[in-house]
């Protein structure tokens, strides 16, 4: 299979997902230049984490009227493979294509470091690797990832079983000290009504060798690689 | 805006919405308070943009509440209005 990672002017994670693919996974991976209008073919594409357009205005407010995110959001809408990390979080909230926002950290520092989060469900293209409840370590890297929508659509999102990661301590619990930034139910990262959009603010792609102090974001790669590789569901979620 | 031609100038409020928690305003109303200031009760940041549109272009009331739901606010968490300048 084949990830496309788009680069917008100010990306800085770009590097990161695509040596996640191509040394730790050894898959295809091409670079989709913000202004191009074309996705190459890719299976899969990845929104990467920085602050594009220099987060001017808001995180991703001016980079979703990028020519490529017309694509994107196509592709999305015909049921691709769309994974926002951090900033391509922000980006897919102000296009719409996943719900709600992410405001400033309720404590406004800028947050980088290794935290947990658990995985709360292993029927999605992104985690069907991992055991359900499992506790992955992967840092995060941000000032803008307070989740925010209101209560109802939370709740929603809560009954649909969108939530898909939640910040929690070492031993899976989720706790107030345990959610880095205030986010909502300590929601980490959510997936798309139809469940082919990820957005989340930790960095799995910075987590997918031992030697920078975790492979637990490999597991993130591997689900899609095996969502996308396997016939039975090709098409279906 | 160099050109001769007429414009108008209108300037645009960005508010959080009521409830959508503000940390930078939780943050500056507590500096008051350590400044000597503590009857500031409550502090609510925004935006505001100075927008210079052509006198004769068509529909500016249309155009200028487009962008403001398309770009300078997001709707989610954002109110906007909009003053003539």
């Amino acid at each position: 299979m084949k990830f496309g990672v788009v680069t917008f002017p100010g990306s800085n994670g770009d590097y990161d997902s695509y040596a996640a693919v191509r040394f730790a996974m050894k898959e295809k991976v091409e670079f989709l230049w913000h202004k191009s209008e074309d996705l190459q073919g890719c299976d899969a594409v990845i929104l990467p984490g920085g602050f594009a357009h220099g987060d001017y205005l808001r995180a991703g407010a001016i980079a979703r009227f990028s020519p490529i995110m017309k694509q994107v959001i196509k592709f999305a809408r015909s049921g691709g493979i769309v994974i926002g990390f951090c900033n391509g979080f922000q980006v897919l909230t102000e296009s719409g294509l996943l719900p709600g926002a992410l405001l400033r950290n309720n404590h406004l520092r800028f947050n980088s470091k290794f935290i947990y989060i658990r995985v709360e469900r292993t029927d999605t293209p992104f985690t069907r690797v991992c055991r359900k409840g499992e506790v992955l370590r992967i840092p995060i890297a941000h000032g803008e990832g307070n989740y925010y929508n209101f209560d109802d659509d939370v709740r929603k999102l809560e009954e649909n079983g969108q939530v898909l990661f939640r910040y929690v301590d070492a031993s899976g619990k989720a706790s107030t000290e345990a959610n880095p930034n205030g986010s909502v139910d300590n929601i980490a990262g959510i997936i798309s009504a139809e469940g082919n959009v990820l957005g989340m603010m930790p960095h799995p792609e910075r987590a997918v060798e031992d030697i920078i102090g975790s492979s637990d974001g490999l597991k993130v790669f591997e689900s899609v690689l095996n969502y996308c590789t396997s016939p039975k569901t090709v098409g279906r979620l | 805006m160099t050109s001769t031609a007429k414009t108008k100038k209108l300037i645009v409020y960005v508010r959080l919405k009521d409830g959508v928690l503000d940390p930078q305003g939780v943050t500056i109303q507590k500096a008051l308070g350590q400044m000597g200031y503590p009857d500031f009760v409550s502090v609510r940041s925004g935006k505001f943009f100075e927008l210079e549109i052509d006198a004769d272009a068509p529909d500016i009331d249309r155009q200028v509440n487009e962008v403001c739901a398309k770009l300078l606010a997001n709707p989610v968490i954002e109110r906007f209005s909009v003053e003539k300048g």
